[in-house]
């Protein structure tokens, strides 16, 4: 079970939020063109190690949070709001 | 090899150690000497400096890969290297079921194909594989459900794959266990596949090493790859903890990992890795002789042969590389077994473990080559490899040895992604956690 800090709520059981994957990801620009695209949508790096990810806070504030953790100890670092920027 | 072996795939190495033909006949002899003949089930190989192709990963889908390209394609100038022992991967973690009930005609026919090849796998590898074709029951709970089961299996009939429709009264008699009145979610009826069923996980493991290793190819375990050699655009081998290895051609087949491998050459692919439980119980007297799958949750239980109920759910949910499930997930699939199988609620769990899945962004498999020429991916399994084995196996070796995808598998193509043809079986978008 993971508890999640919330910074407008406090630590919370893993079960009040849901997943929304991975937030290190950047939208390119609009001509960015299609291979960008595709790498952007498709391309994971989907790192064993610290891991920048979207949770959002369904059972509670309902904010996204964006939250560093740990894929292989499941470890959280940092908790932030969608502008943080939270580091690895 | 005894004189007794049907016709060898392929020559022996001289000195290549051969466990022989295994048959009822020789178990008898065995018994009447002190069990004293038998070998190992396959040759412990150490790597030489050089191959025409390495394998690495020694689970399901790299020893089938191995085999086939010996035993199918003539190339046995093989190694398999498997970081730890063989059969202490997902090959030994999932829940051993084996279907071809898919949607999409692709699917249906490259899973069809692989259930058709289990049907033979025993015979073909002088190995049992305790291959049962119990059938596979997926129960639908709503009307909606109803429509989508209908279509589905009508697909597979319109692909001449089997696929029955049971009624409420039909399901009870086949699984008399099934709680058809839960308030929230009635039974209405079911779909049957009868040639769906379970396989021994732990006997696919070996009989594909001990075949692929007969054949001529090298299986080698406890040799970690630490890294992919490249010369200019071509792959040209691999770092292991026990030295360099040439190669021709590189086939990563190790699911769950293979994004960490492909970072080696800084390739990033459309795989997100996540943990799935499975879970045992105590051993019962039978009661469940079909598998039975849940659809108002995510649940799916078969009863071994030893007695205990296998079963699993969804993934945990959250990108994973620890071979360990948490409790949230642990709760649910408790919590829709005994919805559905209320009967049930006082068996106690005997073991619980977890593997770690390549989710692709299609939920669907990725057989293909990739854009370091000689380097072969076989991965994005899902919770779906096992299954998938030996056409995975084959149509990999198809790839190598021919060059261009199995017939079968060139869906399954990484270029499908850029191309906007995903096979995306449930609908969920590129999402991996979704599908």
């Amino acid at each position: 079970m993971l508890r999640i800090p919330c910074p407008w709520c406090g630590e919370r059981d893993e079960t009040e939020f849901r997943y929304r994957g991975d937030a290190s990801r950047e939208r390119p620009a609009g001509d960015a063109g299609l291979t960008a695209f595709t790498h952007y949508v498709y391309a994971r790096e989907n790192r064993c190690g610290w891991h920048l990810e979207w949770w959002l806070h369904v059972g509670g504030c309902r904010r996204l949070l964006k939250v560093l953790r740990h894929t292989l100890s499941h470890e959280i670092r940092a908790v932030g709001g969608p502008g943080d920027s939270l580091g690895r | 090899m005894s004189p007794a072996a049907k016709s060898p795939p392929a020559p022996l190495e001289a000195g290549r150690a051969s466990s022989g033909r295994y048959s009822g006949w020789r178990l008898f002899l065995e018994g009447l000497t002190g069990q004293r003949g038998w070998s190992r089930a396959w040759a412990k190989a150490a790597p030489r400096p050089r191959y025409r192709v390495v394998i690495v990963g020694g689970g399901g889908h790299g020893l089938a890969t191995a085999y086939y390209l010996a035993a199918e394609y003539g190339i046995r100038d093989v190694a398999v290297l498997e970081r730890g022992p063989i059969g202490l991967g997902n090959v030994g973690r999932n829940t051993t079921i084996i279907r071809s009930n898919y949607f999409h005609p692709a699917n249906i026919r490259f899973y069809e194909f692989s259930l058709k090849l289990w049907e033979t796998l025993e015979q073909r590898l002088n190995f049992n594989a305790m291959v049962s074709q119990r059938g596979t029951l997926n129960l639908f709970h709503t009307e909606a459900q109803r429509d989508l089961f209908t279509r589905r299996a009508n697909m597979m009939r319109l692909h001449g794959v089997d696929a029955e429709a049971l009624s409420r009264e039909e399901v009870k008699e086949l699984v008399p266990l099934v709680d058809l009145d839960n308030g929230r979610y009635p039974v209405l009826g079911g779909f049957l596949q009868r040639r769906g069923g379970t396989v021994r996980h732990d006997a696919v493991a070996w009989g594909y090493a001990r075949a692929a290793s007969e054949a001529g190819a090298d299986v080698i375990e406890h040799c970690e790859v630490t890294g992919i050699r490249r010369e200019g655009a071509r792959v040209s081998g691999v770092e292991t903890t026990r030295g360099a290895i040439g190669a021709e051609i590189v086939c990563l087949a190790v699911a769950g990992h293979s994004s960490r491998l492909a970072a080696m050459v800084g390739l990033q692919l459309p795989i997100e890795t996540h943990v799935l439980q499975a879970f045992v119980s105590e051993p019962l007297k039978p009661v469940l002789d079909v598998v039975l799958t849940y659809g108002a949750g995510h649940f799916y239980v078969s009863q071994s042969d030893k007695g205990g109920l296998v079963f699993g759910g969804a993934i945990d949910g959250y990108n994973s590389y620890g071979q360990r499930g948490t409790l949230p997930m642990a709760e649910e699939v408790a919590a829709s077994a005994v919805t559905l199988l209320p009967g049930l609620a006082r068996v106690r769990v005997l073991r619980q473990w977890g593997g770690v899945m390549d989710m692709s962004m299609d939920g669907s498999p990725i057989i293909s080559k990739t854009p370091l020429e000689g380097l072969i991916l076989n991965g994005g399994w899902c919770y779906g490899g096992f299954k998938a084995i030996p056409a995975g196996g084959l149509t990999t070796a198809h790839l190598i040895a021919r060059d261009e995808p199995h017939p079968l598998a060139s869906h399954l193509d990484l270029r499908r992604f850029a191309a906007g043809r995903t096979v995306d079986e449930r609908g969920a978008g590129p999402f991996p956690y979704a599908h």
